[in-house]
């Protein structure tokens, strides 16, 4: 806990960036995140935190503090329109965390890209992915 | 949908309107996102058996695609989260056959017995596992009278936005809760055996005395699966 | 020998005594190395599955947790009902529950699916969960025995033994019966809705604690060169013998009741009409091996005061308790779950068949490791404290 405060602070104070000190920050949609930049480096786990149990145990759906409203602008296609995986270095949220040593555990269960990347999929060929898969009949 | 958009854009277009007629009967409850769910609905299915082909196997595939459920090839710990399900009287033989998934049971047993609390029961009926909390210790799978959960046995990979899921967790059916949250008024199950022609699968509100699962539950009566134990299940059958 | 000069000793740090202590923290280690690799790929490379969830390790684990809370049978006779001749035995009674049911909360750690989130499992609490209660109750029982074994150790607080030592009975007494409610409570599986099975637990643990007590007390006494008379091993033997039929006569008293509802013969015939390989082990284990021959070795003239004979007879019901564990944890999840009572009924999910459970090698790992942390814990305690009276020989007659 201490190690990751003391983290938390030197990313929060030294405002590291671009300047090469600080990881890597994959360019995200749109002009400003939901909170100013310096509130959401300090203190994003928190929000994700509570809408996490918000949104489980009383279906609030409001996306502001969601997972997979971060994942939806900060999570963007390369050239070639590929999205980065969690388990790649140009991952907006591995990248930070790899620099940071903090092992997060969210992309075991959860999607690690937004909504539009599984359009590349399209909802046909899922089928007949699952189609290969089929359950086997019932006897 | 036509036009490009998809029915939840849609929806989510036509703001936060309370109901929206679809068409005549058909109404869609678009949850205002920012309210916690009510215990003013009780989310439920009915189920058929007449109409439900033994053959037929939409419901579950539908169900696998939602929530992209993959066959390892070990039968015996892929997770299963709606199965079809053959009972054969001894006397005479008649067979029916019939979708079988988590009841939610208005007092479930997996609830009762999860040391964590990670098993809860939503205020809308809904029985579900918060997988945060949930430390994989099977109690709840001992616990439910229907077989209805499954464990994760390892590593996955290539969950869907809408249905995270992860090993060493326990899950089962959600009643399709991101759709039912997004307005959709229906499951991927129901939707299946419906596009099938079947419509052996109905989802609705069981406390609205006007929704079309009340209304023939009350006119042609149902069952629930072991009675007995006094569950108060949210799933219902008929002409079992 | 009177209790006021009863005198204690460590155990002699040997040779001897580190190659135990290294056996056993190599099996730890080789467990824990297991453990990592099953925490790493997940449950699949067990046999358990979605229709047996709890297997081996489970198995495992009950038994020692039961056999923990006998393991303090010695204490409580000797600080709670005055038996003198069992008072210098009750510290090495309190230290080997701790030891046996630390074992065996290990070993259903490690199994979780998420060991990692402990931490969750000890700041969430569902109090409805029976499960929960018994975390309490487990933490609470070292707790109690810790108590107890302080004011044994230390002679000013000797009118307190009584009180700590009727709290740790009666905290054993409601932890046996929480473990047995673990099964009880389930009421849609056909094996276990019985209300019987809180106290078919506590005899249990009776009988297999007093098993343990008896074999650890007698290697320690063999390994640290101490004469362990014969009154006191014989009588810890009829001890044993008493427990074991009182083992027999509630499960056969169990059985009875199950036979007489008819929506249980189904379960009974599973388990009794001697095809199924439960209802195998049932005979041939729990009641051949468990529990008939070690009486006949208790019990009949020839063998009665042997102390091989005591020694065999109390690993024989160790490992007959096992069997008795598997048949009842693992037999009671085979035997299909009825969702329409007089029907047939099949699926892709294995309803209506006798589910499958092949154990593997992982699973045995995860169960010796809960032994071998037991047994390690047992031999530090006394290699550490003062636990083992120097003298245990009988006393001399007319002195
Ligand atoms: S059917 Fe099983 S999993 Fe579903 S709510 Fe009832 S007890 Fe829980
Ligand atoms: S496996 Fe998870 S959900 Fe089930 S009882 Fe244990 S902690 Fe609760």
């Amino acid at each position: 806990m201490l190690f990751m405060l003391s983290v938390v602070a030197l990313i929060a104070f030294t405002g590291a960036s671009a300047e090469g000190l600080g990881p890597f920050i994959p360019k995200a949609k749109g002009e400003q995140c939901v909170e100013p930049t310096q509130v959401m480096r300090e203190r994003h786990w928190e929000f994700i935190l509570h809408q996490r149990d918000e949104t489980v145990h009383k279906g609030i759906r409001t996306t502001r503090h969601s997972l997979k409203n971060c994942l939806e602008c900060h999570v963007q296609p390369d050239e070639e329109g590929r999205f980065p995986r969690s388990s790649e270095p140009t991952h907006f949220c591995t990248n930070c965390h790899v620099f940071a040593g903090i092992r997060i555990d969210c992309f075991e269960c959860h999607a690690d890209r937004p909504h539009e990347a599984y359009g590349a999929i399209s909802r046909h060929s899922r089928l007949s992915l699952n189609d290969m898969f089929r359950k086997r009949p019932v006897r | 949908m036509s036009l490009g958009l998809t029915r939840r854009e849609f929806l989510q277009g036509a703001g936060a309107a309370g109901a929206l007629t679809l068409a005549p009967g058909v109404f869609l409850y678009a949850k205002d996102p920012e309210a916690p769910v009510t215990d003013a609905v009780r989310w439920g299915l009915l189920v058929d058996t007449r109409l439900c082909q033994e053959d037929c196997n939409a419901c579950v595939d539908a169900c696998n695609e939602e929530h992209n459920l993959q066959d390892l090839g070990r039968p015996e710990t892929d997770a299963q989260w709606i199965r079809k399900l053959t009972v054969r009287d001894p006397l005479g033989g008649r067979t029916i056959s019939l979708p079988m998934m988590c009841q939610h049971c208005e007092n479930p047993p997996c609830v009762d017995v999860c040391p964590t609390g990670a098993s809860f029961r939503r205020e809308d009926g809904i029985v579900l596992v918060d997988k945060h909390t949930c430390i994989g210790c099977r109690y709840c799978m001992m616990a439910c009278p229907y077989k209805a959960r499954s464990f994760i046995h390892e590593n996955l990979t290539e969950q869907l936005p809408d249905a995270p899921r992860g090993k060493g967790c326990v899950e089962s059916c959600t009643l399709c809760v991101h759709k039912v949250d997004a307005g959709e008024n229906t499951t991927a199950c129901a939707e299946a055996c419906h596009k099938d022609g079947h419509q052996a699968i109905l989802f609705g509100d069981l406390n609205d005395p006007d929704s079309e699962i009340s209304k023939r539950i009350r006119e042609f009566g149902a069952t629930q699966i072991r009675a007995d134990l006094g569950l108060n299940t949210g799933v219902r059958y008929q002409n079992l | 020998m009177s209790i006021a000069s009863t005198r204690y000793a460590t155990l002699d740090a040997g040779r001897n005594y580190w190659g135990l202590l290294a056996v056993l923290a190599g099996v730890v280690l080789a467990g824990f190395a297991g453990f990592l690799h099953l925490e790493h790929e997940g449950h699949w490379i067990t046999g358990m599955n979605n229709q047996v969830v709890w297997g081996i390790p489970h198995v495992f684990a009950v038994f020692l947790i039961v056999a923990a809370s006998g393991a303090l049978n010695v204490a409580s006779i000797a600080s709670v009902f005055g038996q003198v001749a069992y008072k210098p035995l009750a510290r090495l009674s309190g230290l080997l529950a701790a030891a046996l049911l630390s074992g065996g909360l290990a070993i259903l750690v490690l199994d979780l699916g998420r060991p990692d989130r402990l931490i969750v499992a000890m700041t969430y609490y569902n109090f409805k969960s029976i499960f929960a209660w018994n975390i309490f109750l487990y933490t609470g029982l070292l707790a109690v025995i810790a108590v107890y074994l302080f004011v044994l150790f230390q002679p000013a607080l000797a009118r307190w033994t009584r009180a700590a030592g009727i709290m740790a009975l009666l905290w054993r007494l409601i932890l046996t019966t929480g473990t047995g409610a673990i099964f009880g409570f389930l009421v849609a599986r056909q094996g276990y809705d019985a209300a019987i099975m809180a106290p078919l637990f506590i005899i249990m643990s009776f009988s297999f604690g007093t098993a343990v007590f008896l074999l650890v007390l007698a290697a320690a006494c063999r390994g640290s060169g101490r004469v362990l008379g014969d009154a006191l091993l014989f009588r810890l033997k009829n001890l044993l013998a008493v427990f074991v039929s009182a083992v027999l006569y509630f499960v056969l008293a169990y059985h009875l009741t199950n036979l007489y509802a008819t929506e249980h013969h189904g379960f009974e015939a599973f388990i009794l009409n001697f095809e199924s390989l439960y209802s195998k082990l049932f005979w041939l284990g729990q009641v051949g091996l468990g529990s008939l021959l070690p009486l006949a070795l208790f019990y009949s003239p020839k063998t009665r005061n042997c102390r091989v004979s005591t020694l065999v007879g109390a690993s024989l019901v160790i490992i007959g308790g096992l069997i008795q564990m598997y048949v009842i944890i693992i037999g009671g999840q085979a035997y299909p779950l009825v969702l329409f009572p007089g029907m047939e009924e099949s699926s892709s999910f294995y309803d209506g068949v006798v589910a499958s459970y092949v154990p593997s090698f992982w699973e045995f790992l995860l169960g010796i490791t809960g032994v071998g942390i037991g047994l390690i814990l047992t031999v530090a305690g006394l290699g550490a404290l003062d636990i083992l009276p120097e003298d245990l020989s009988d006393p001399k007659p007319a002195s």
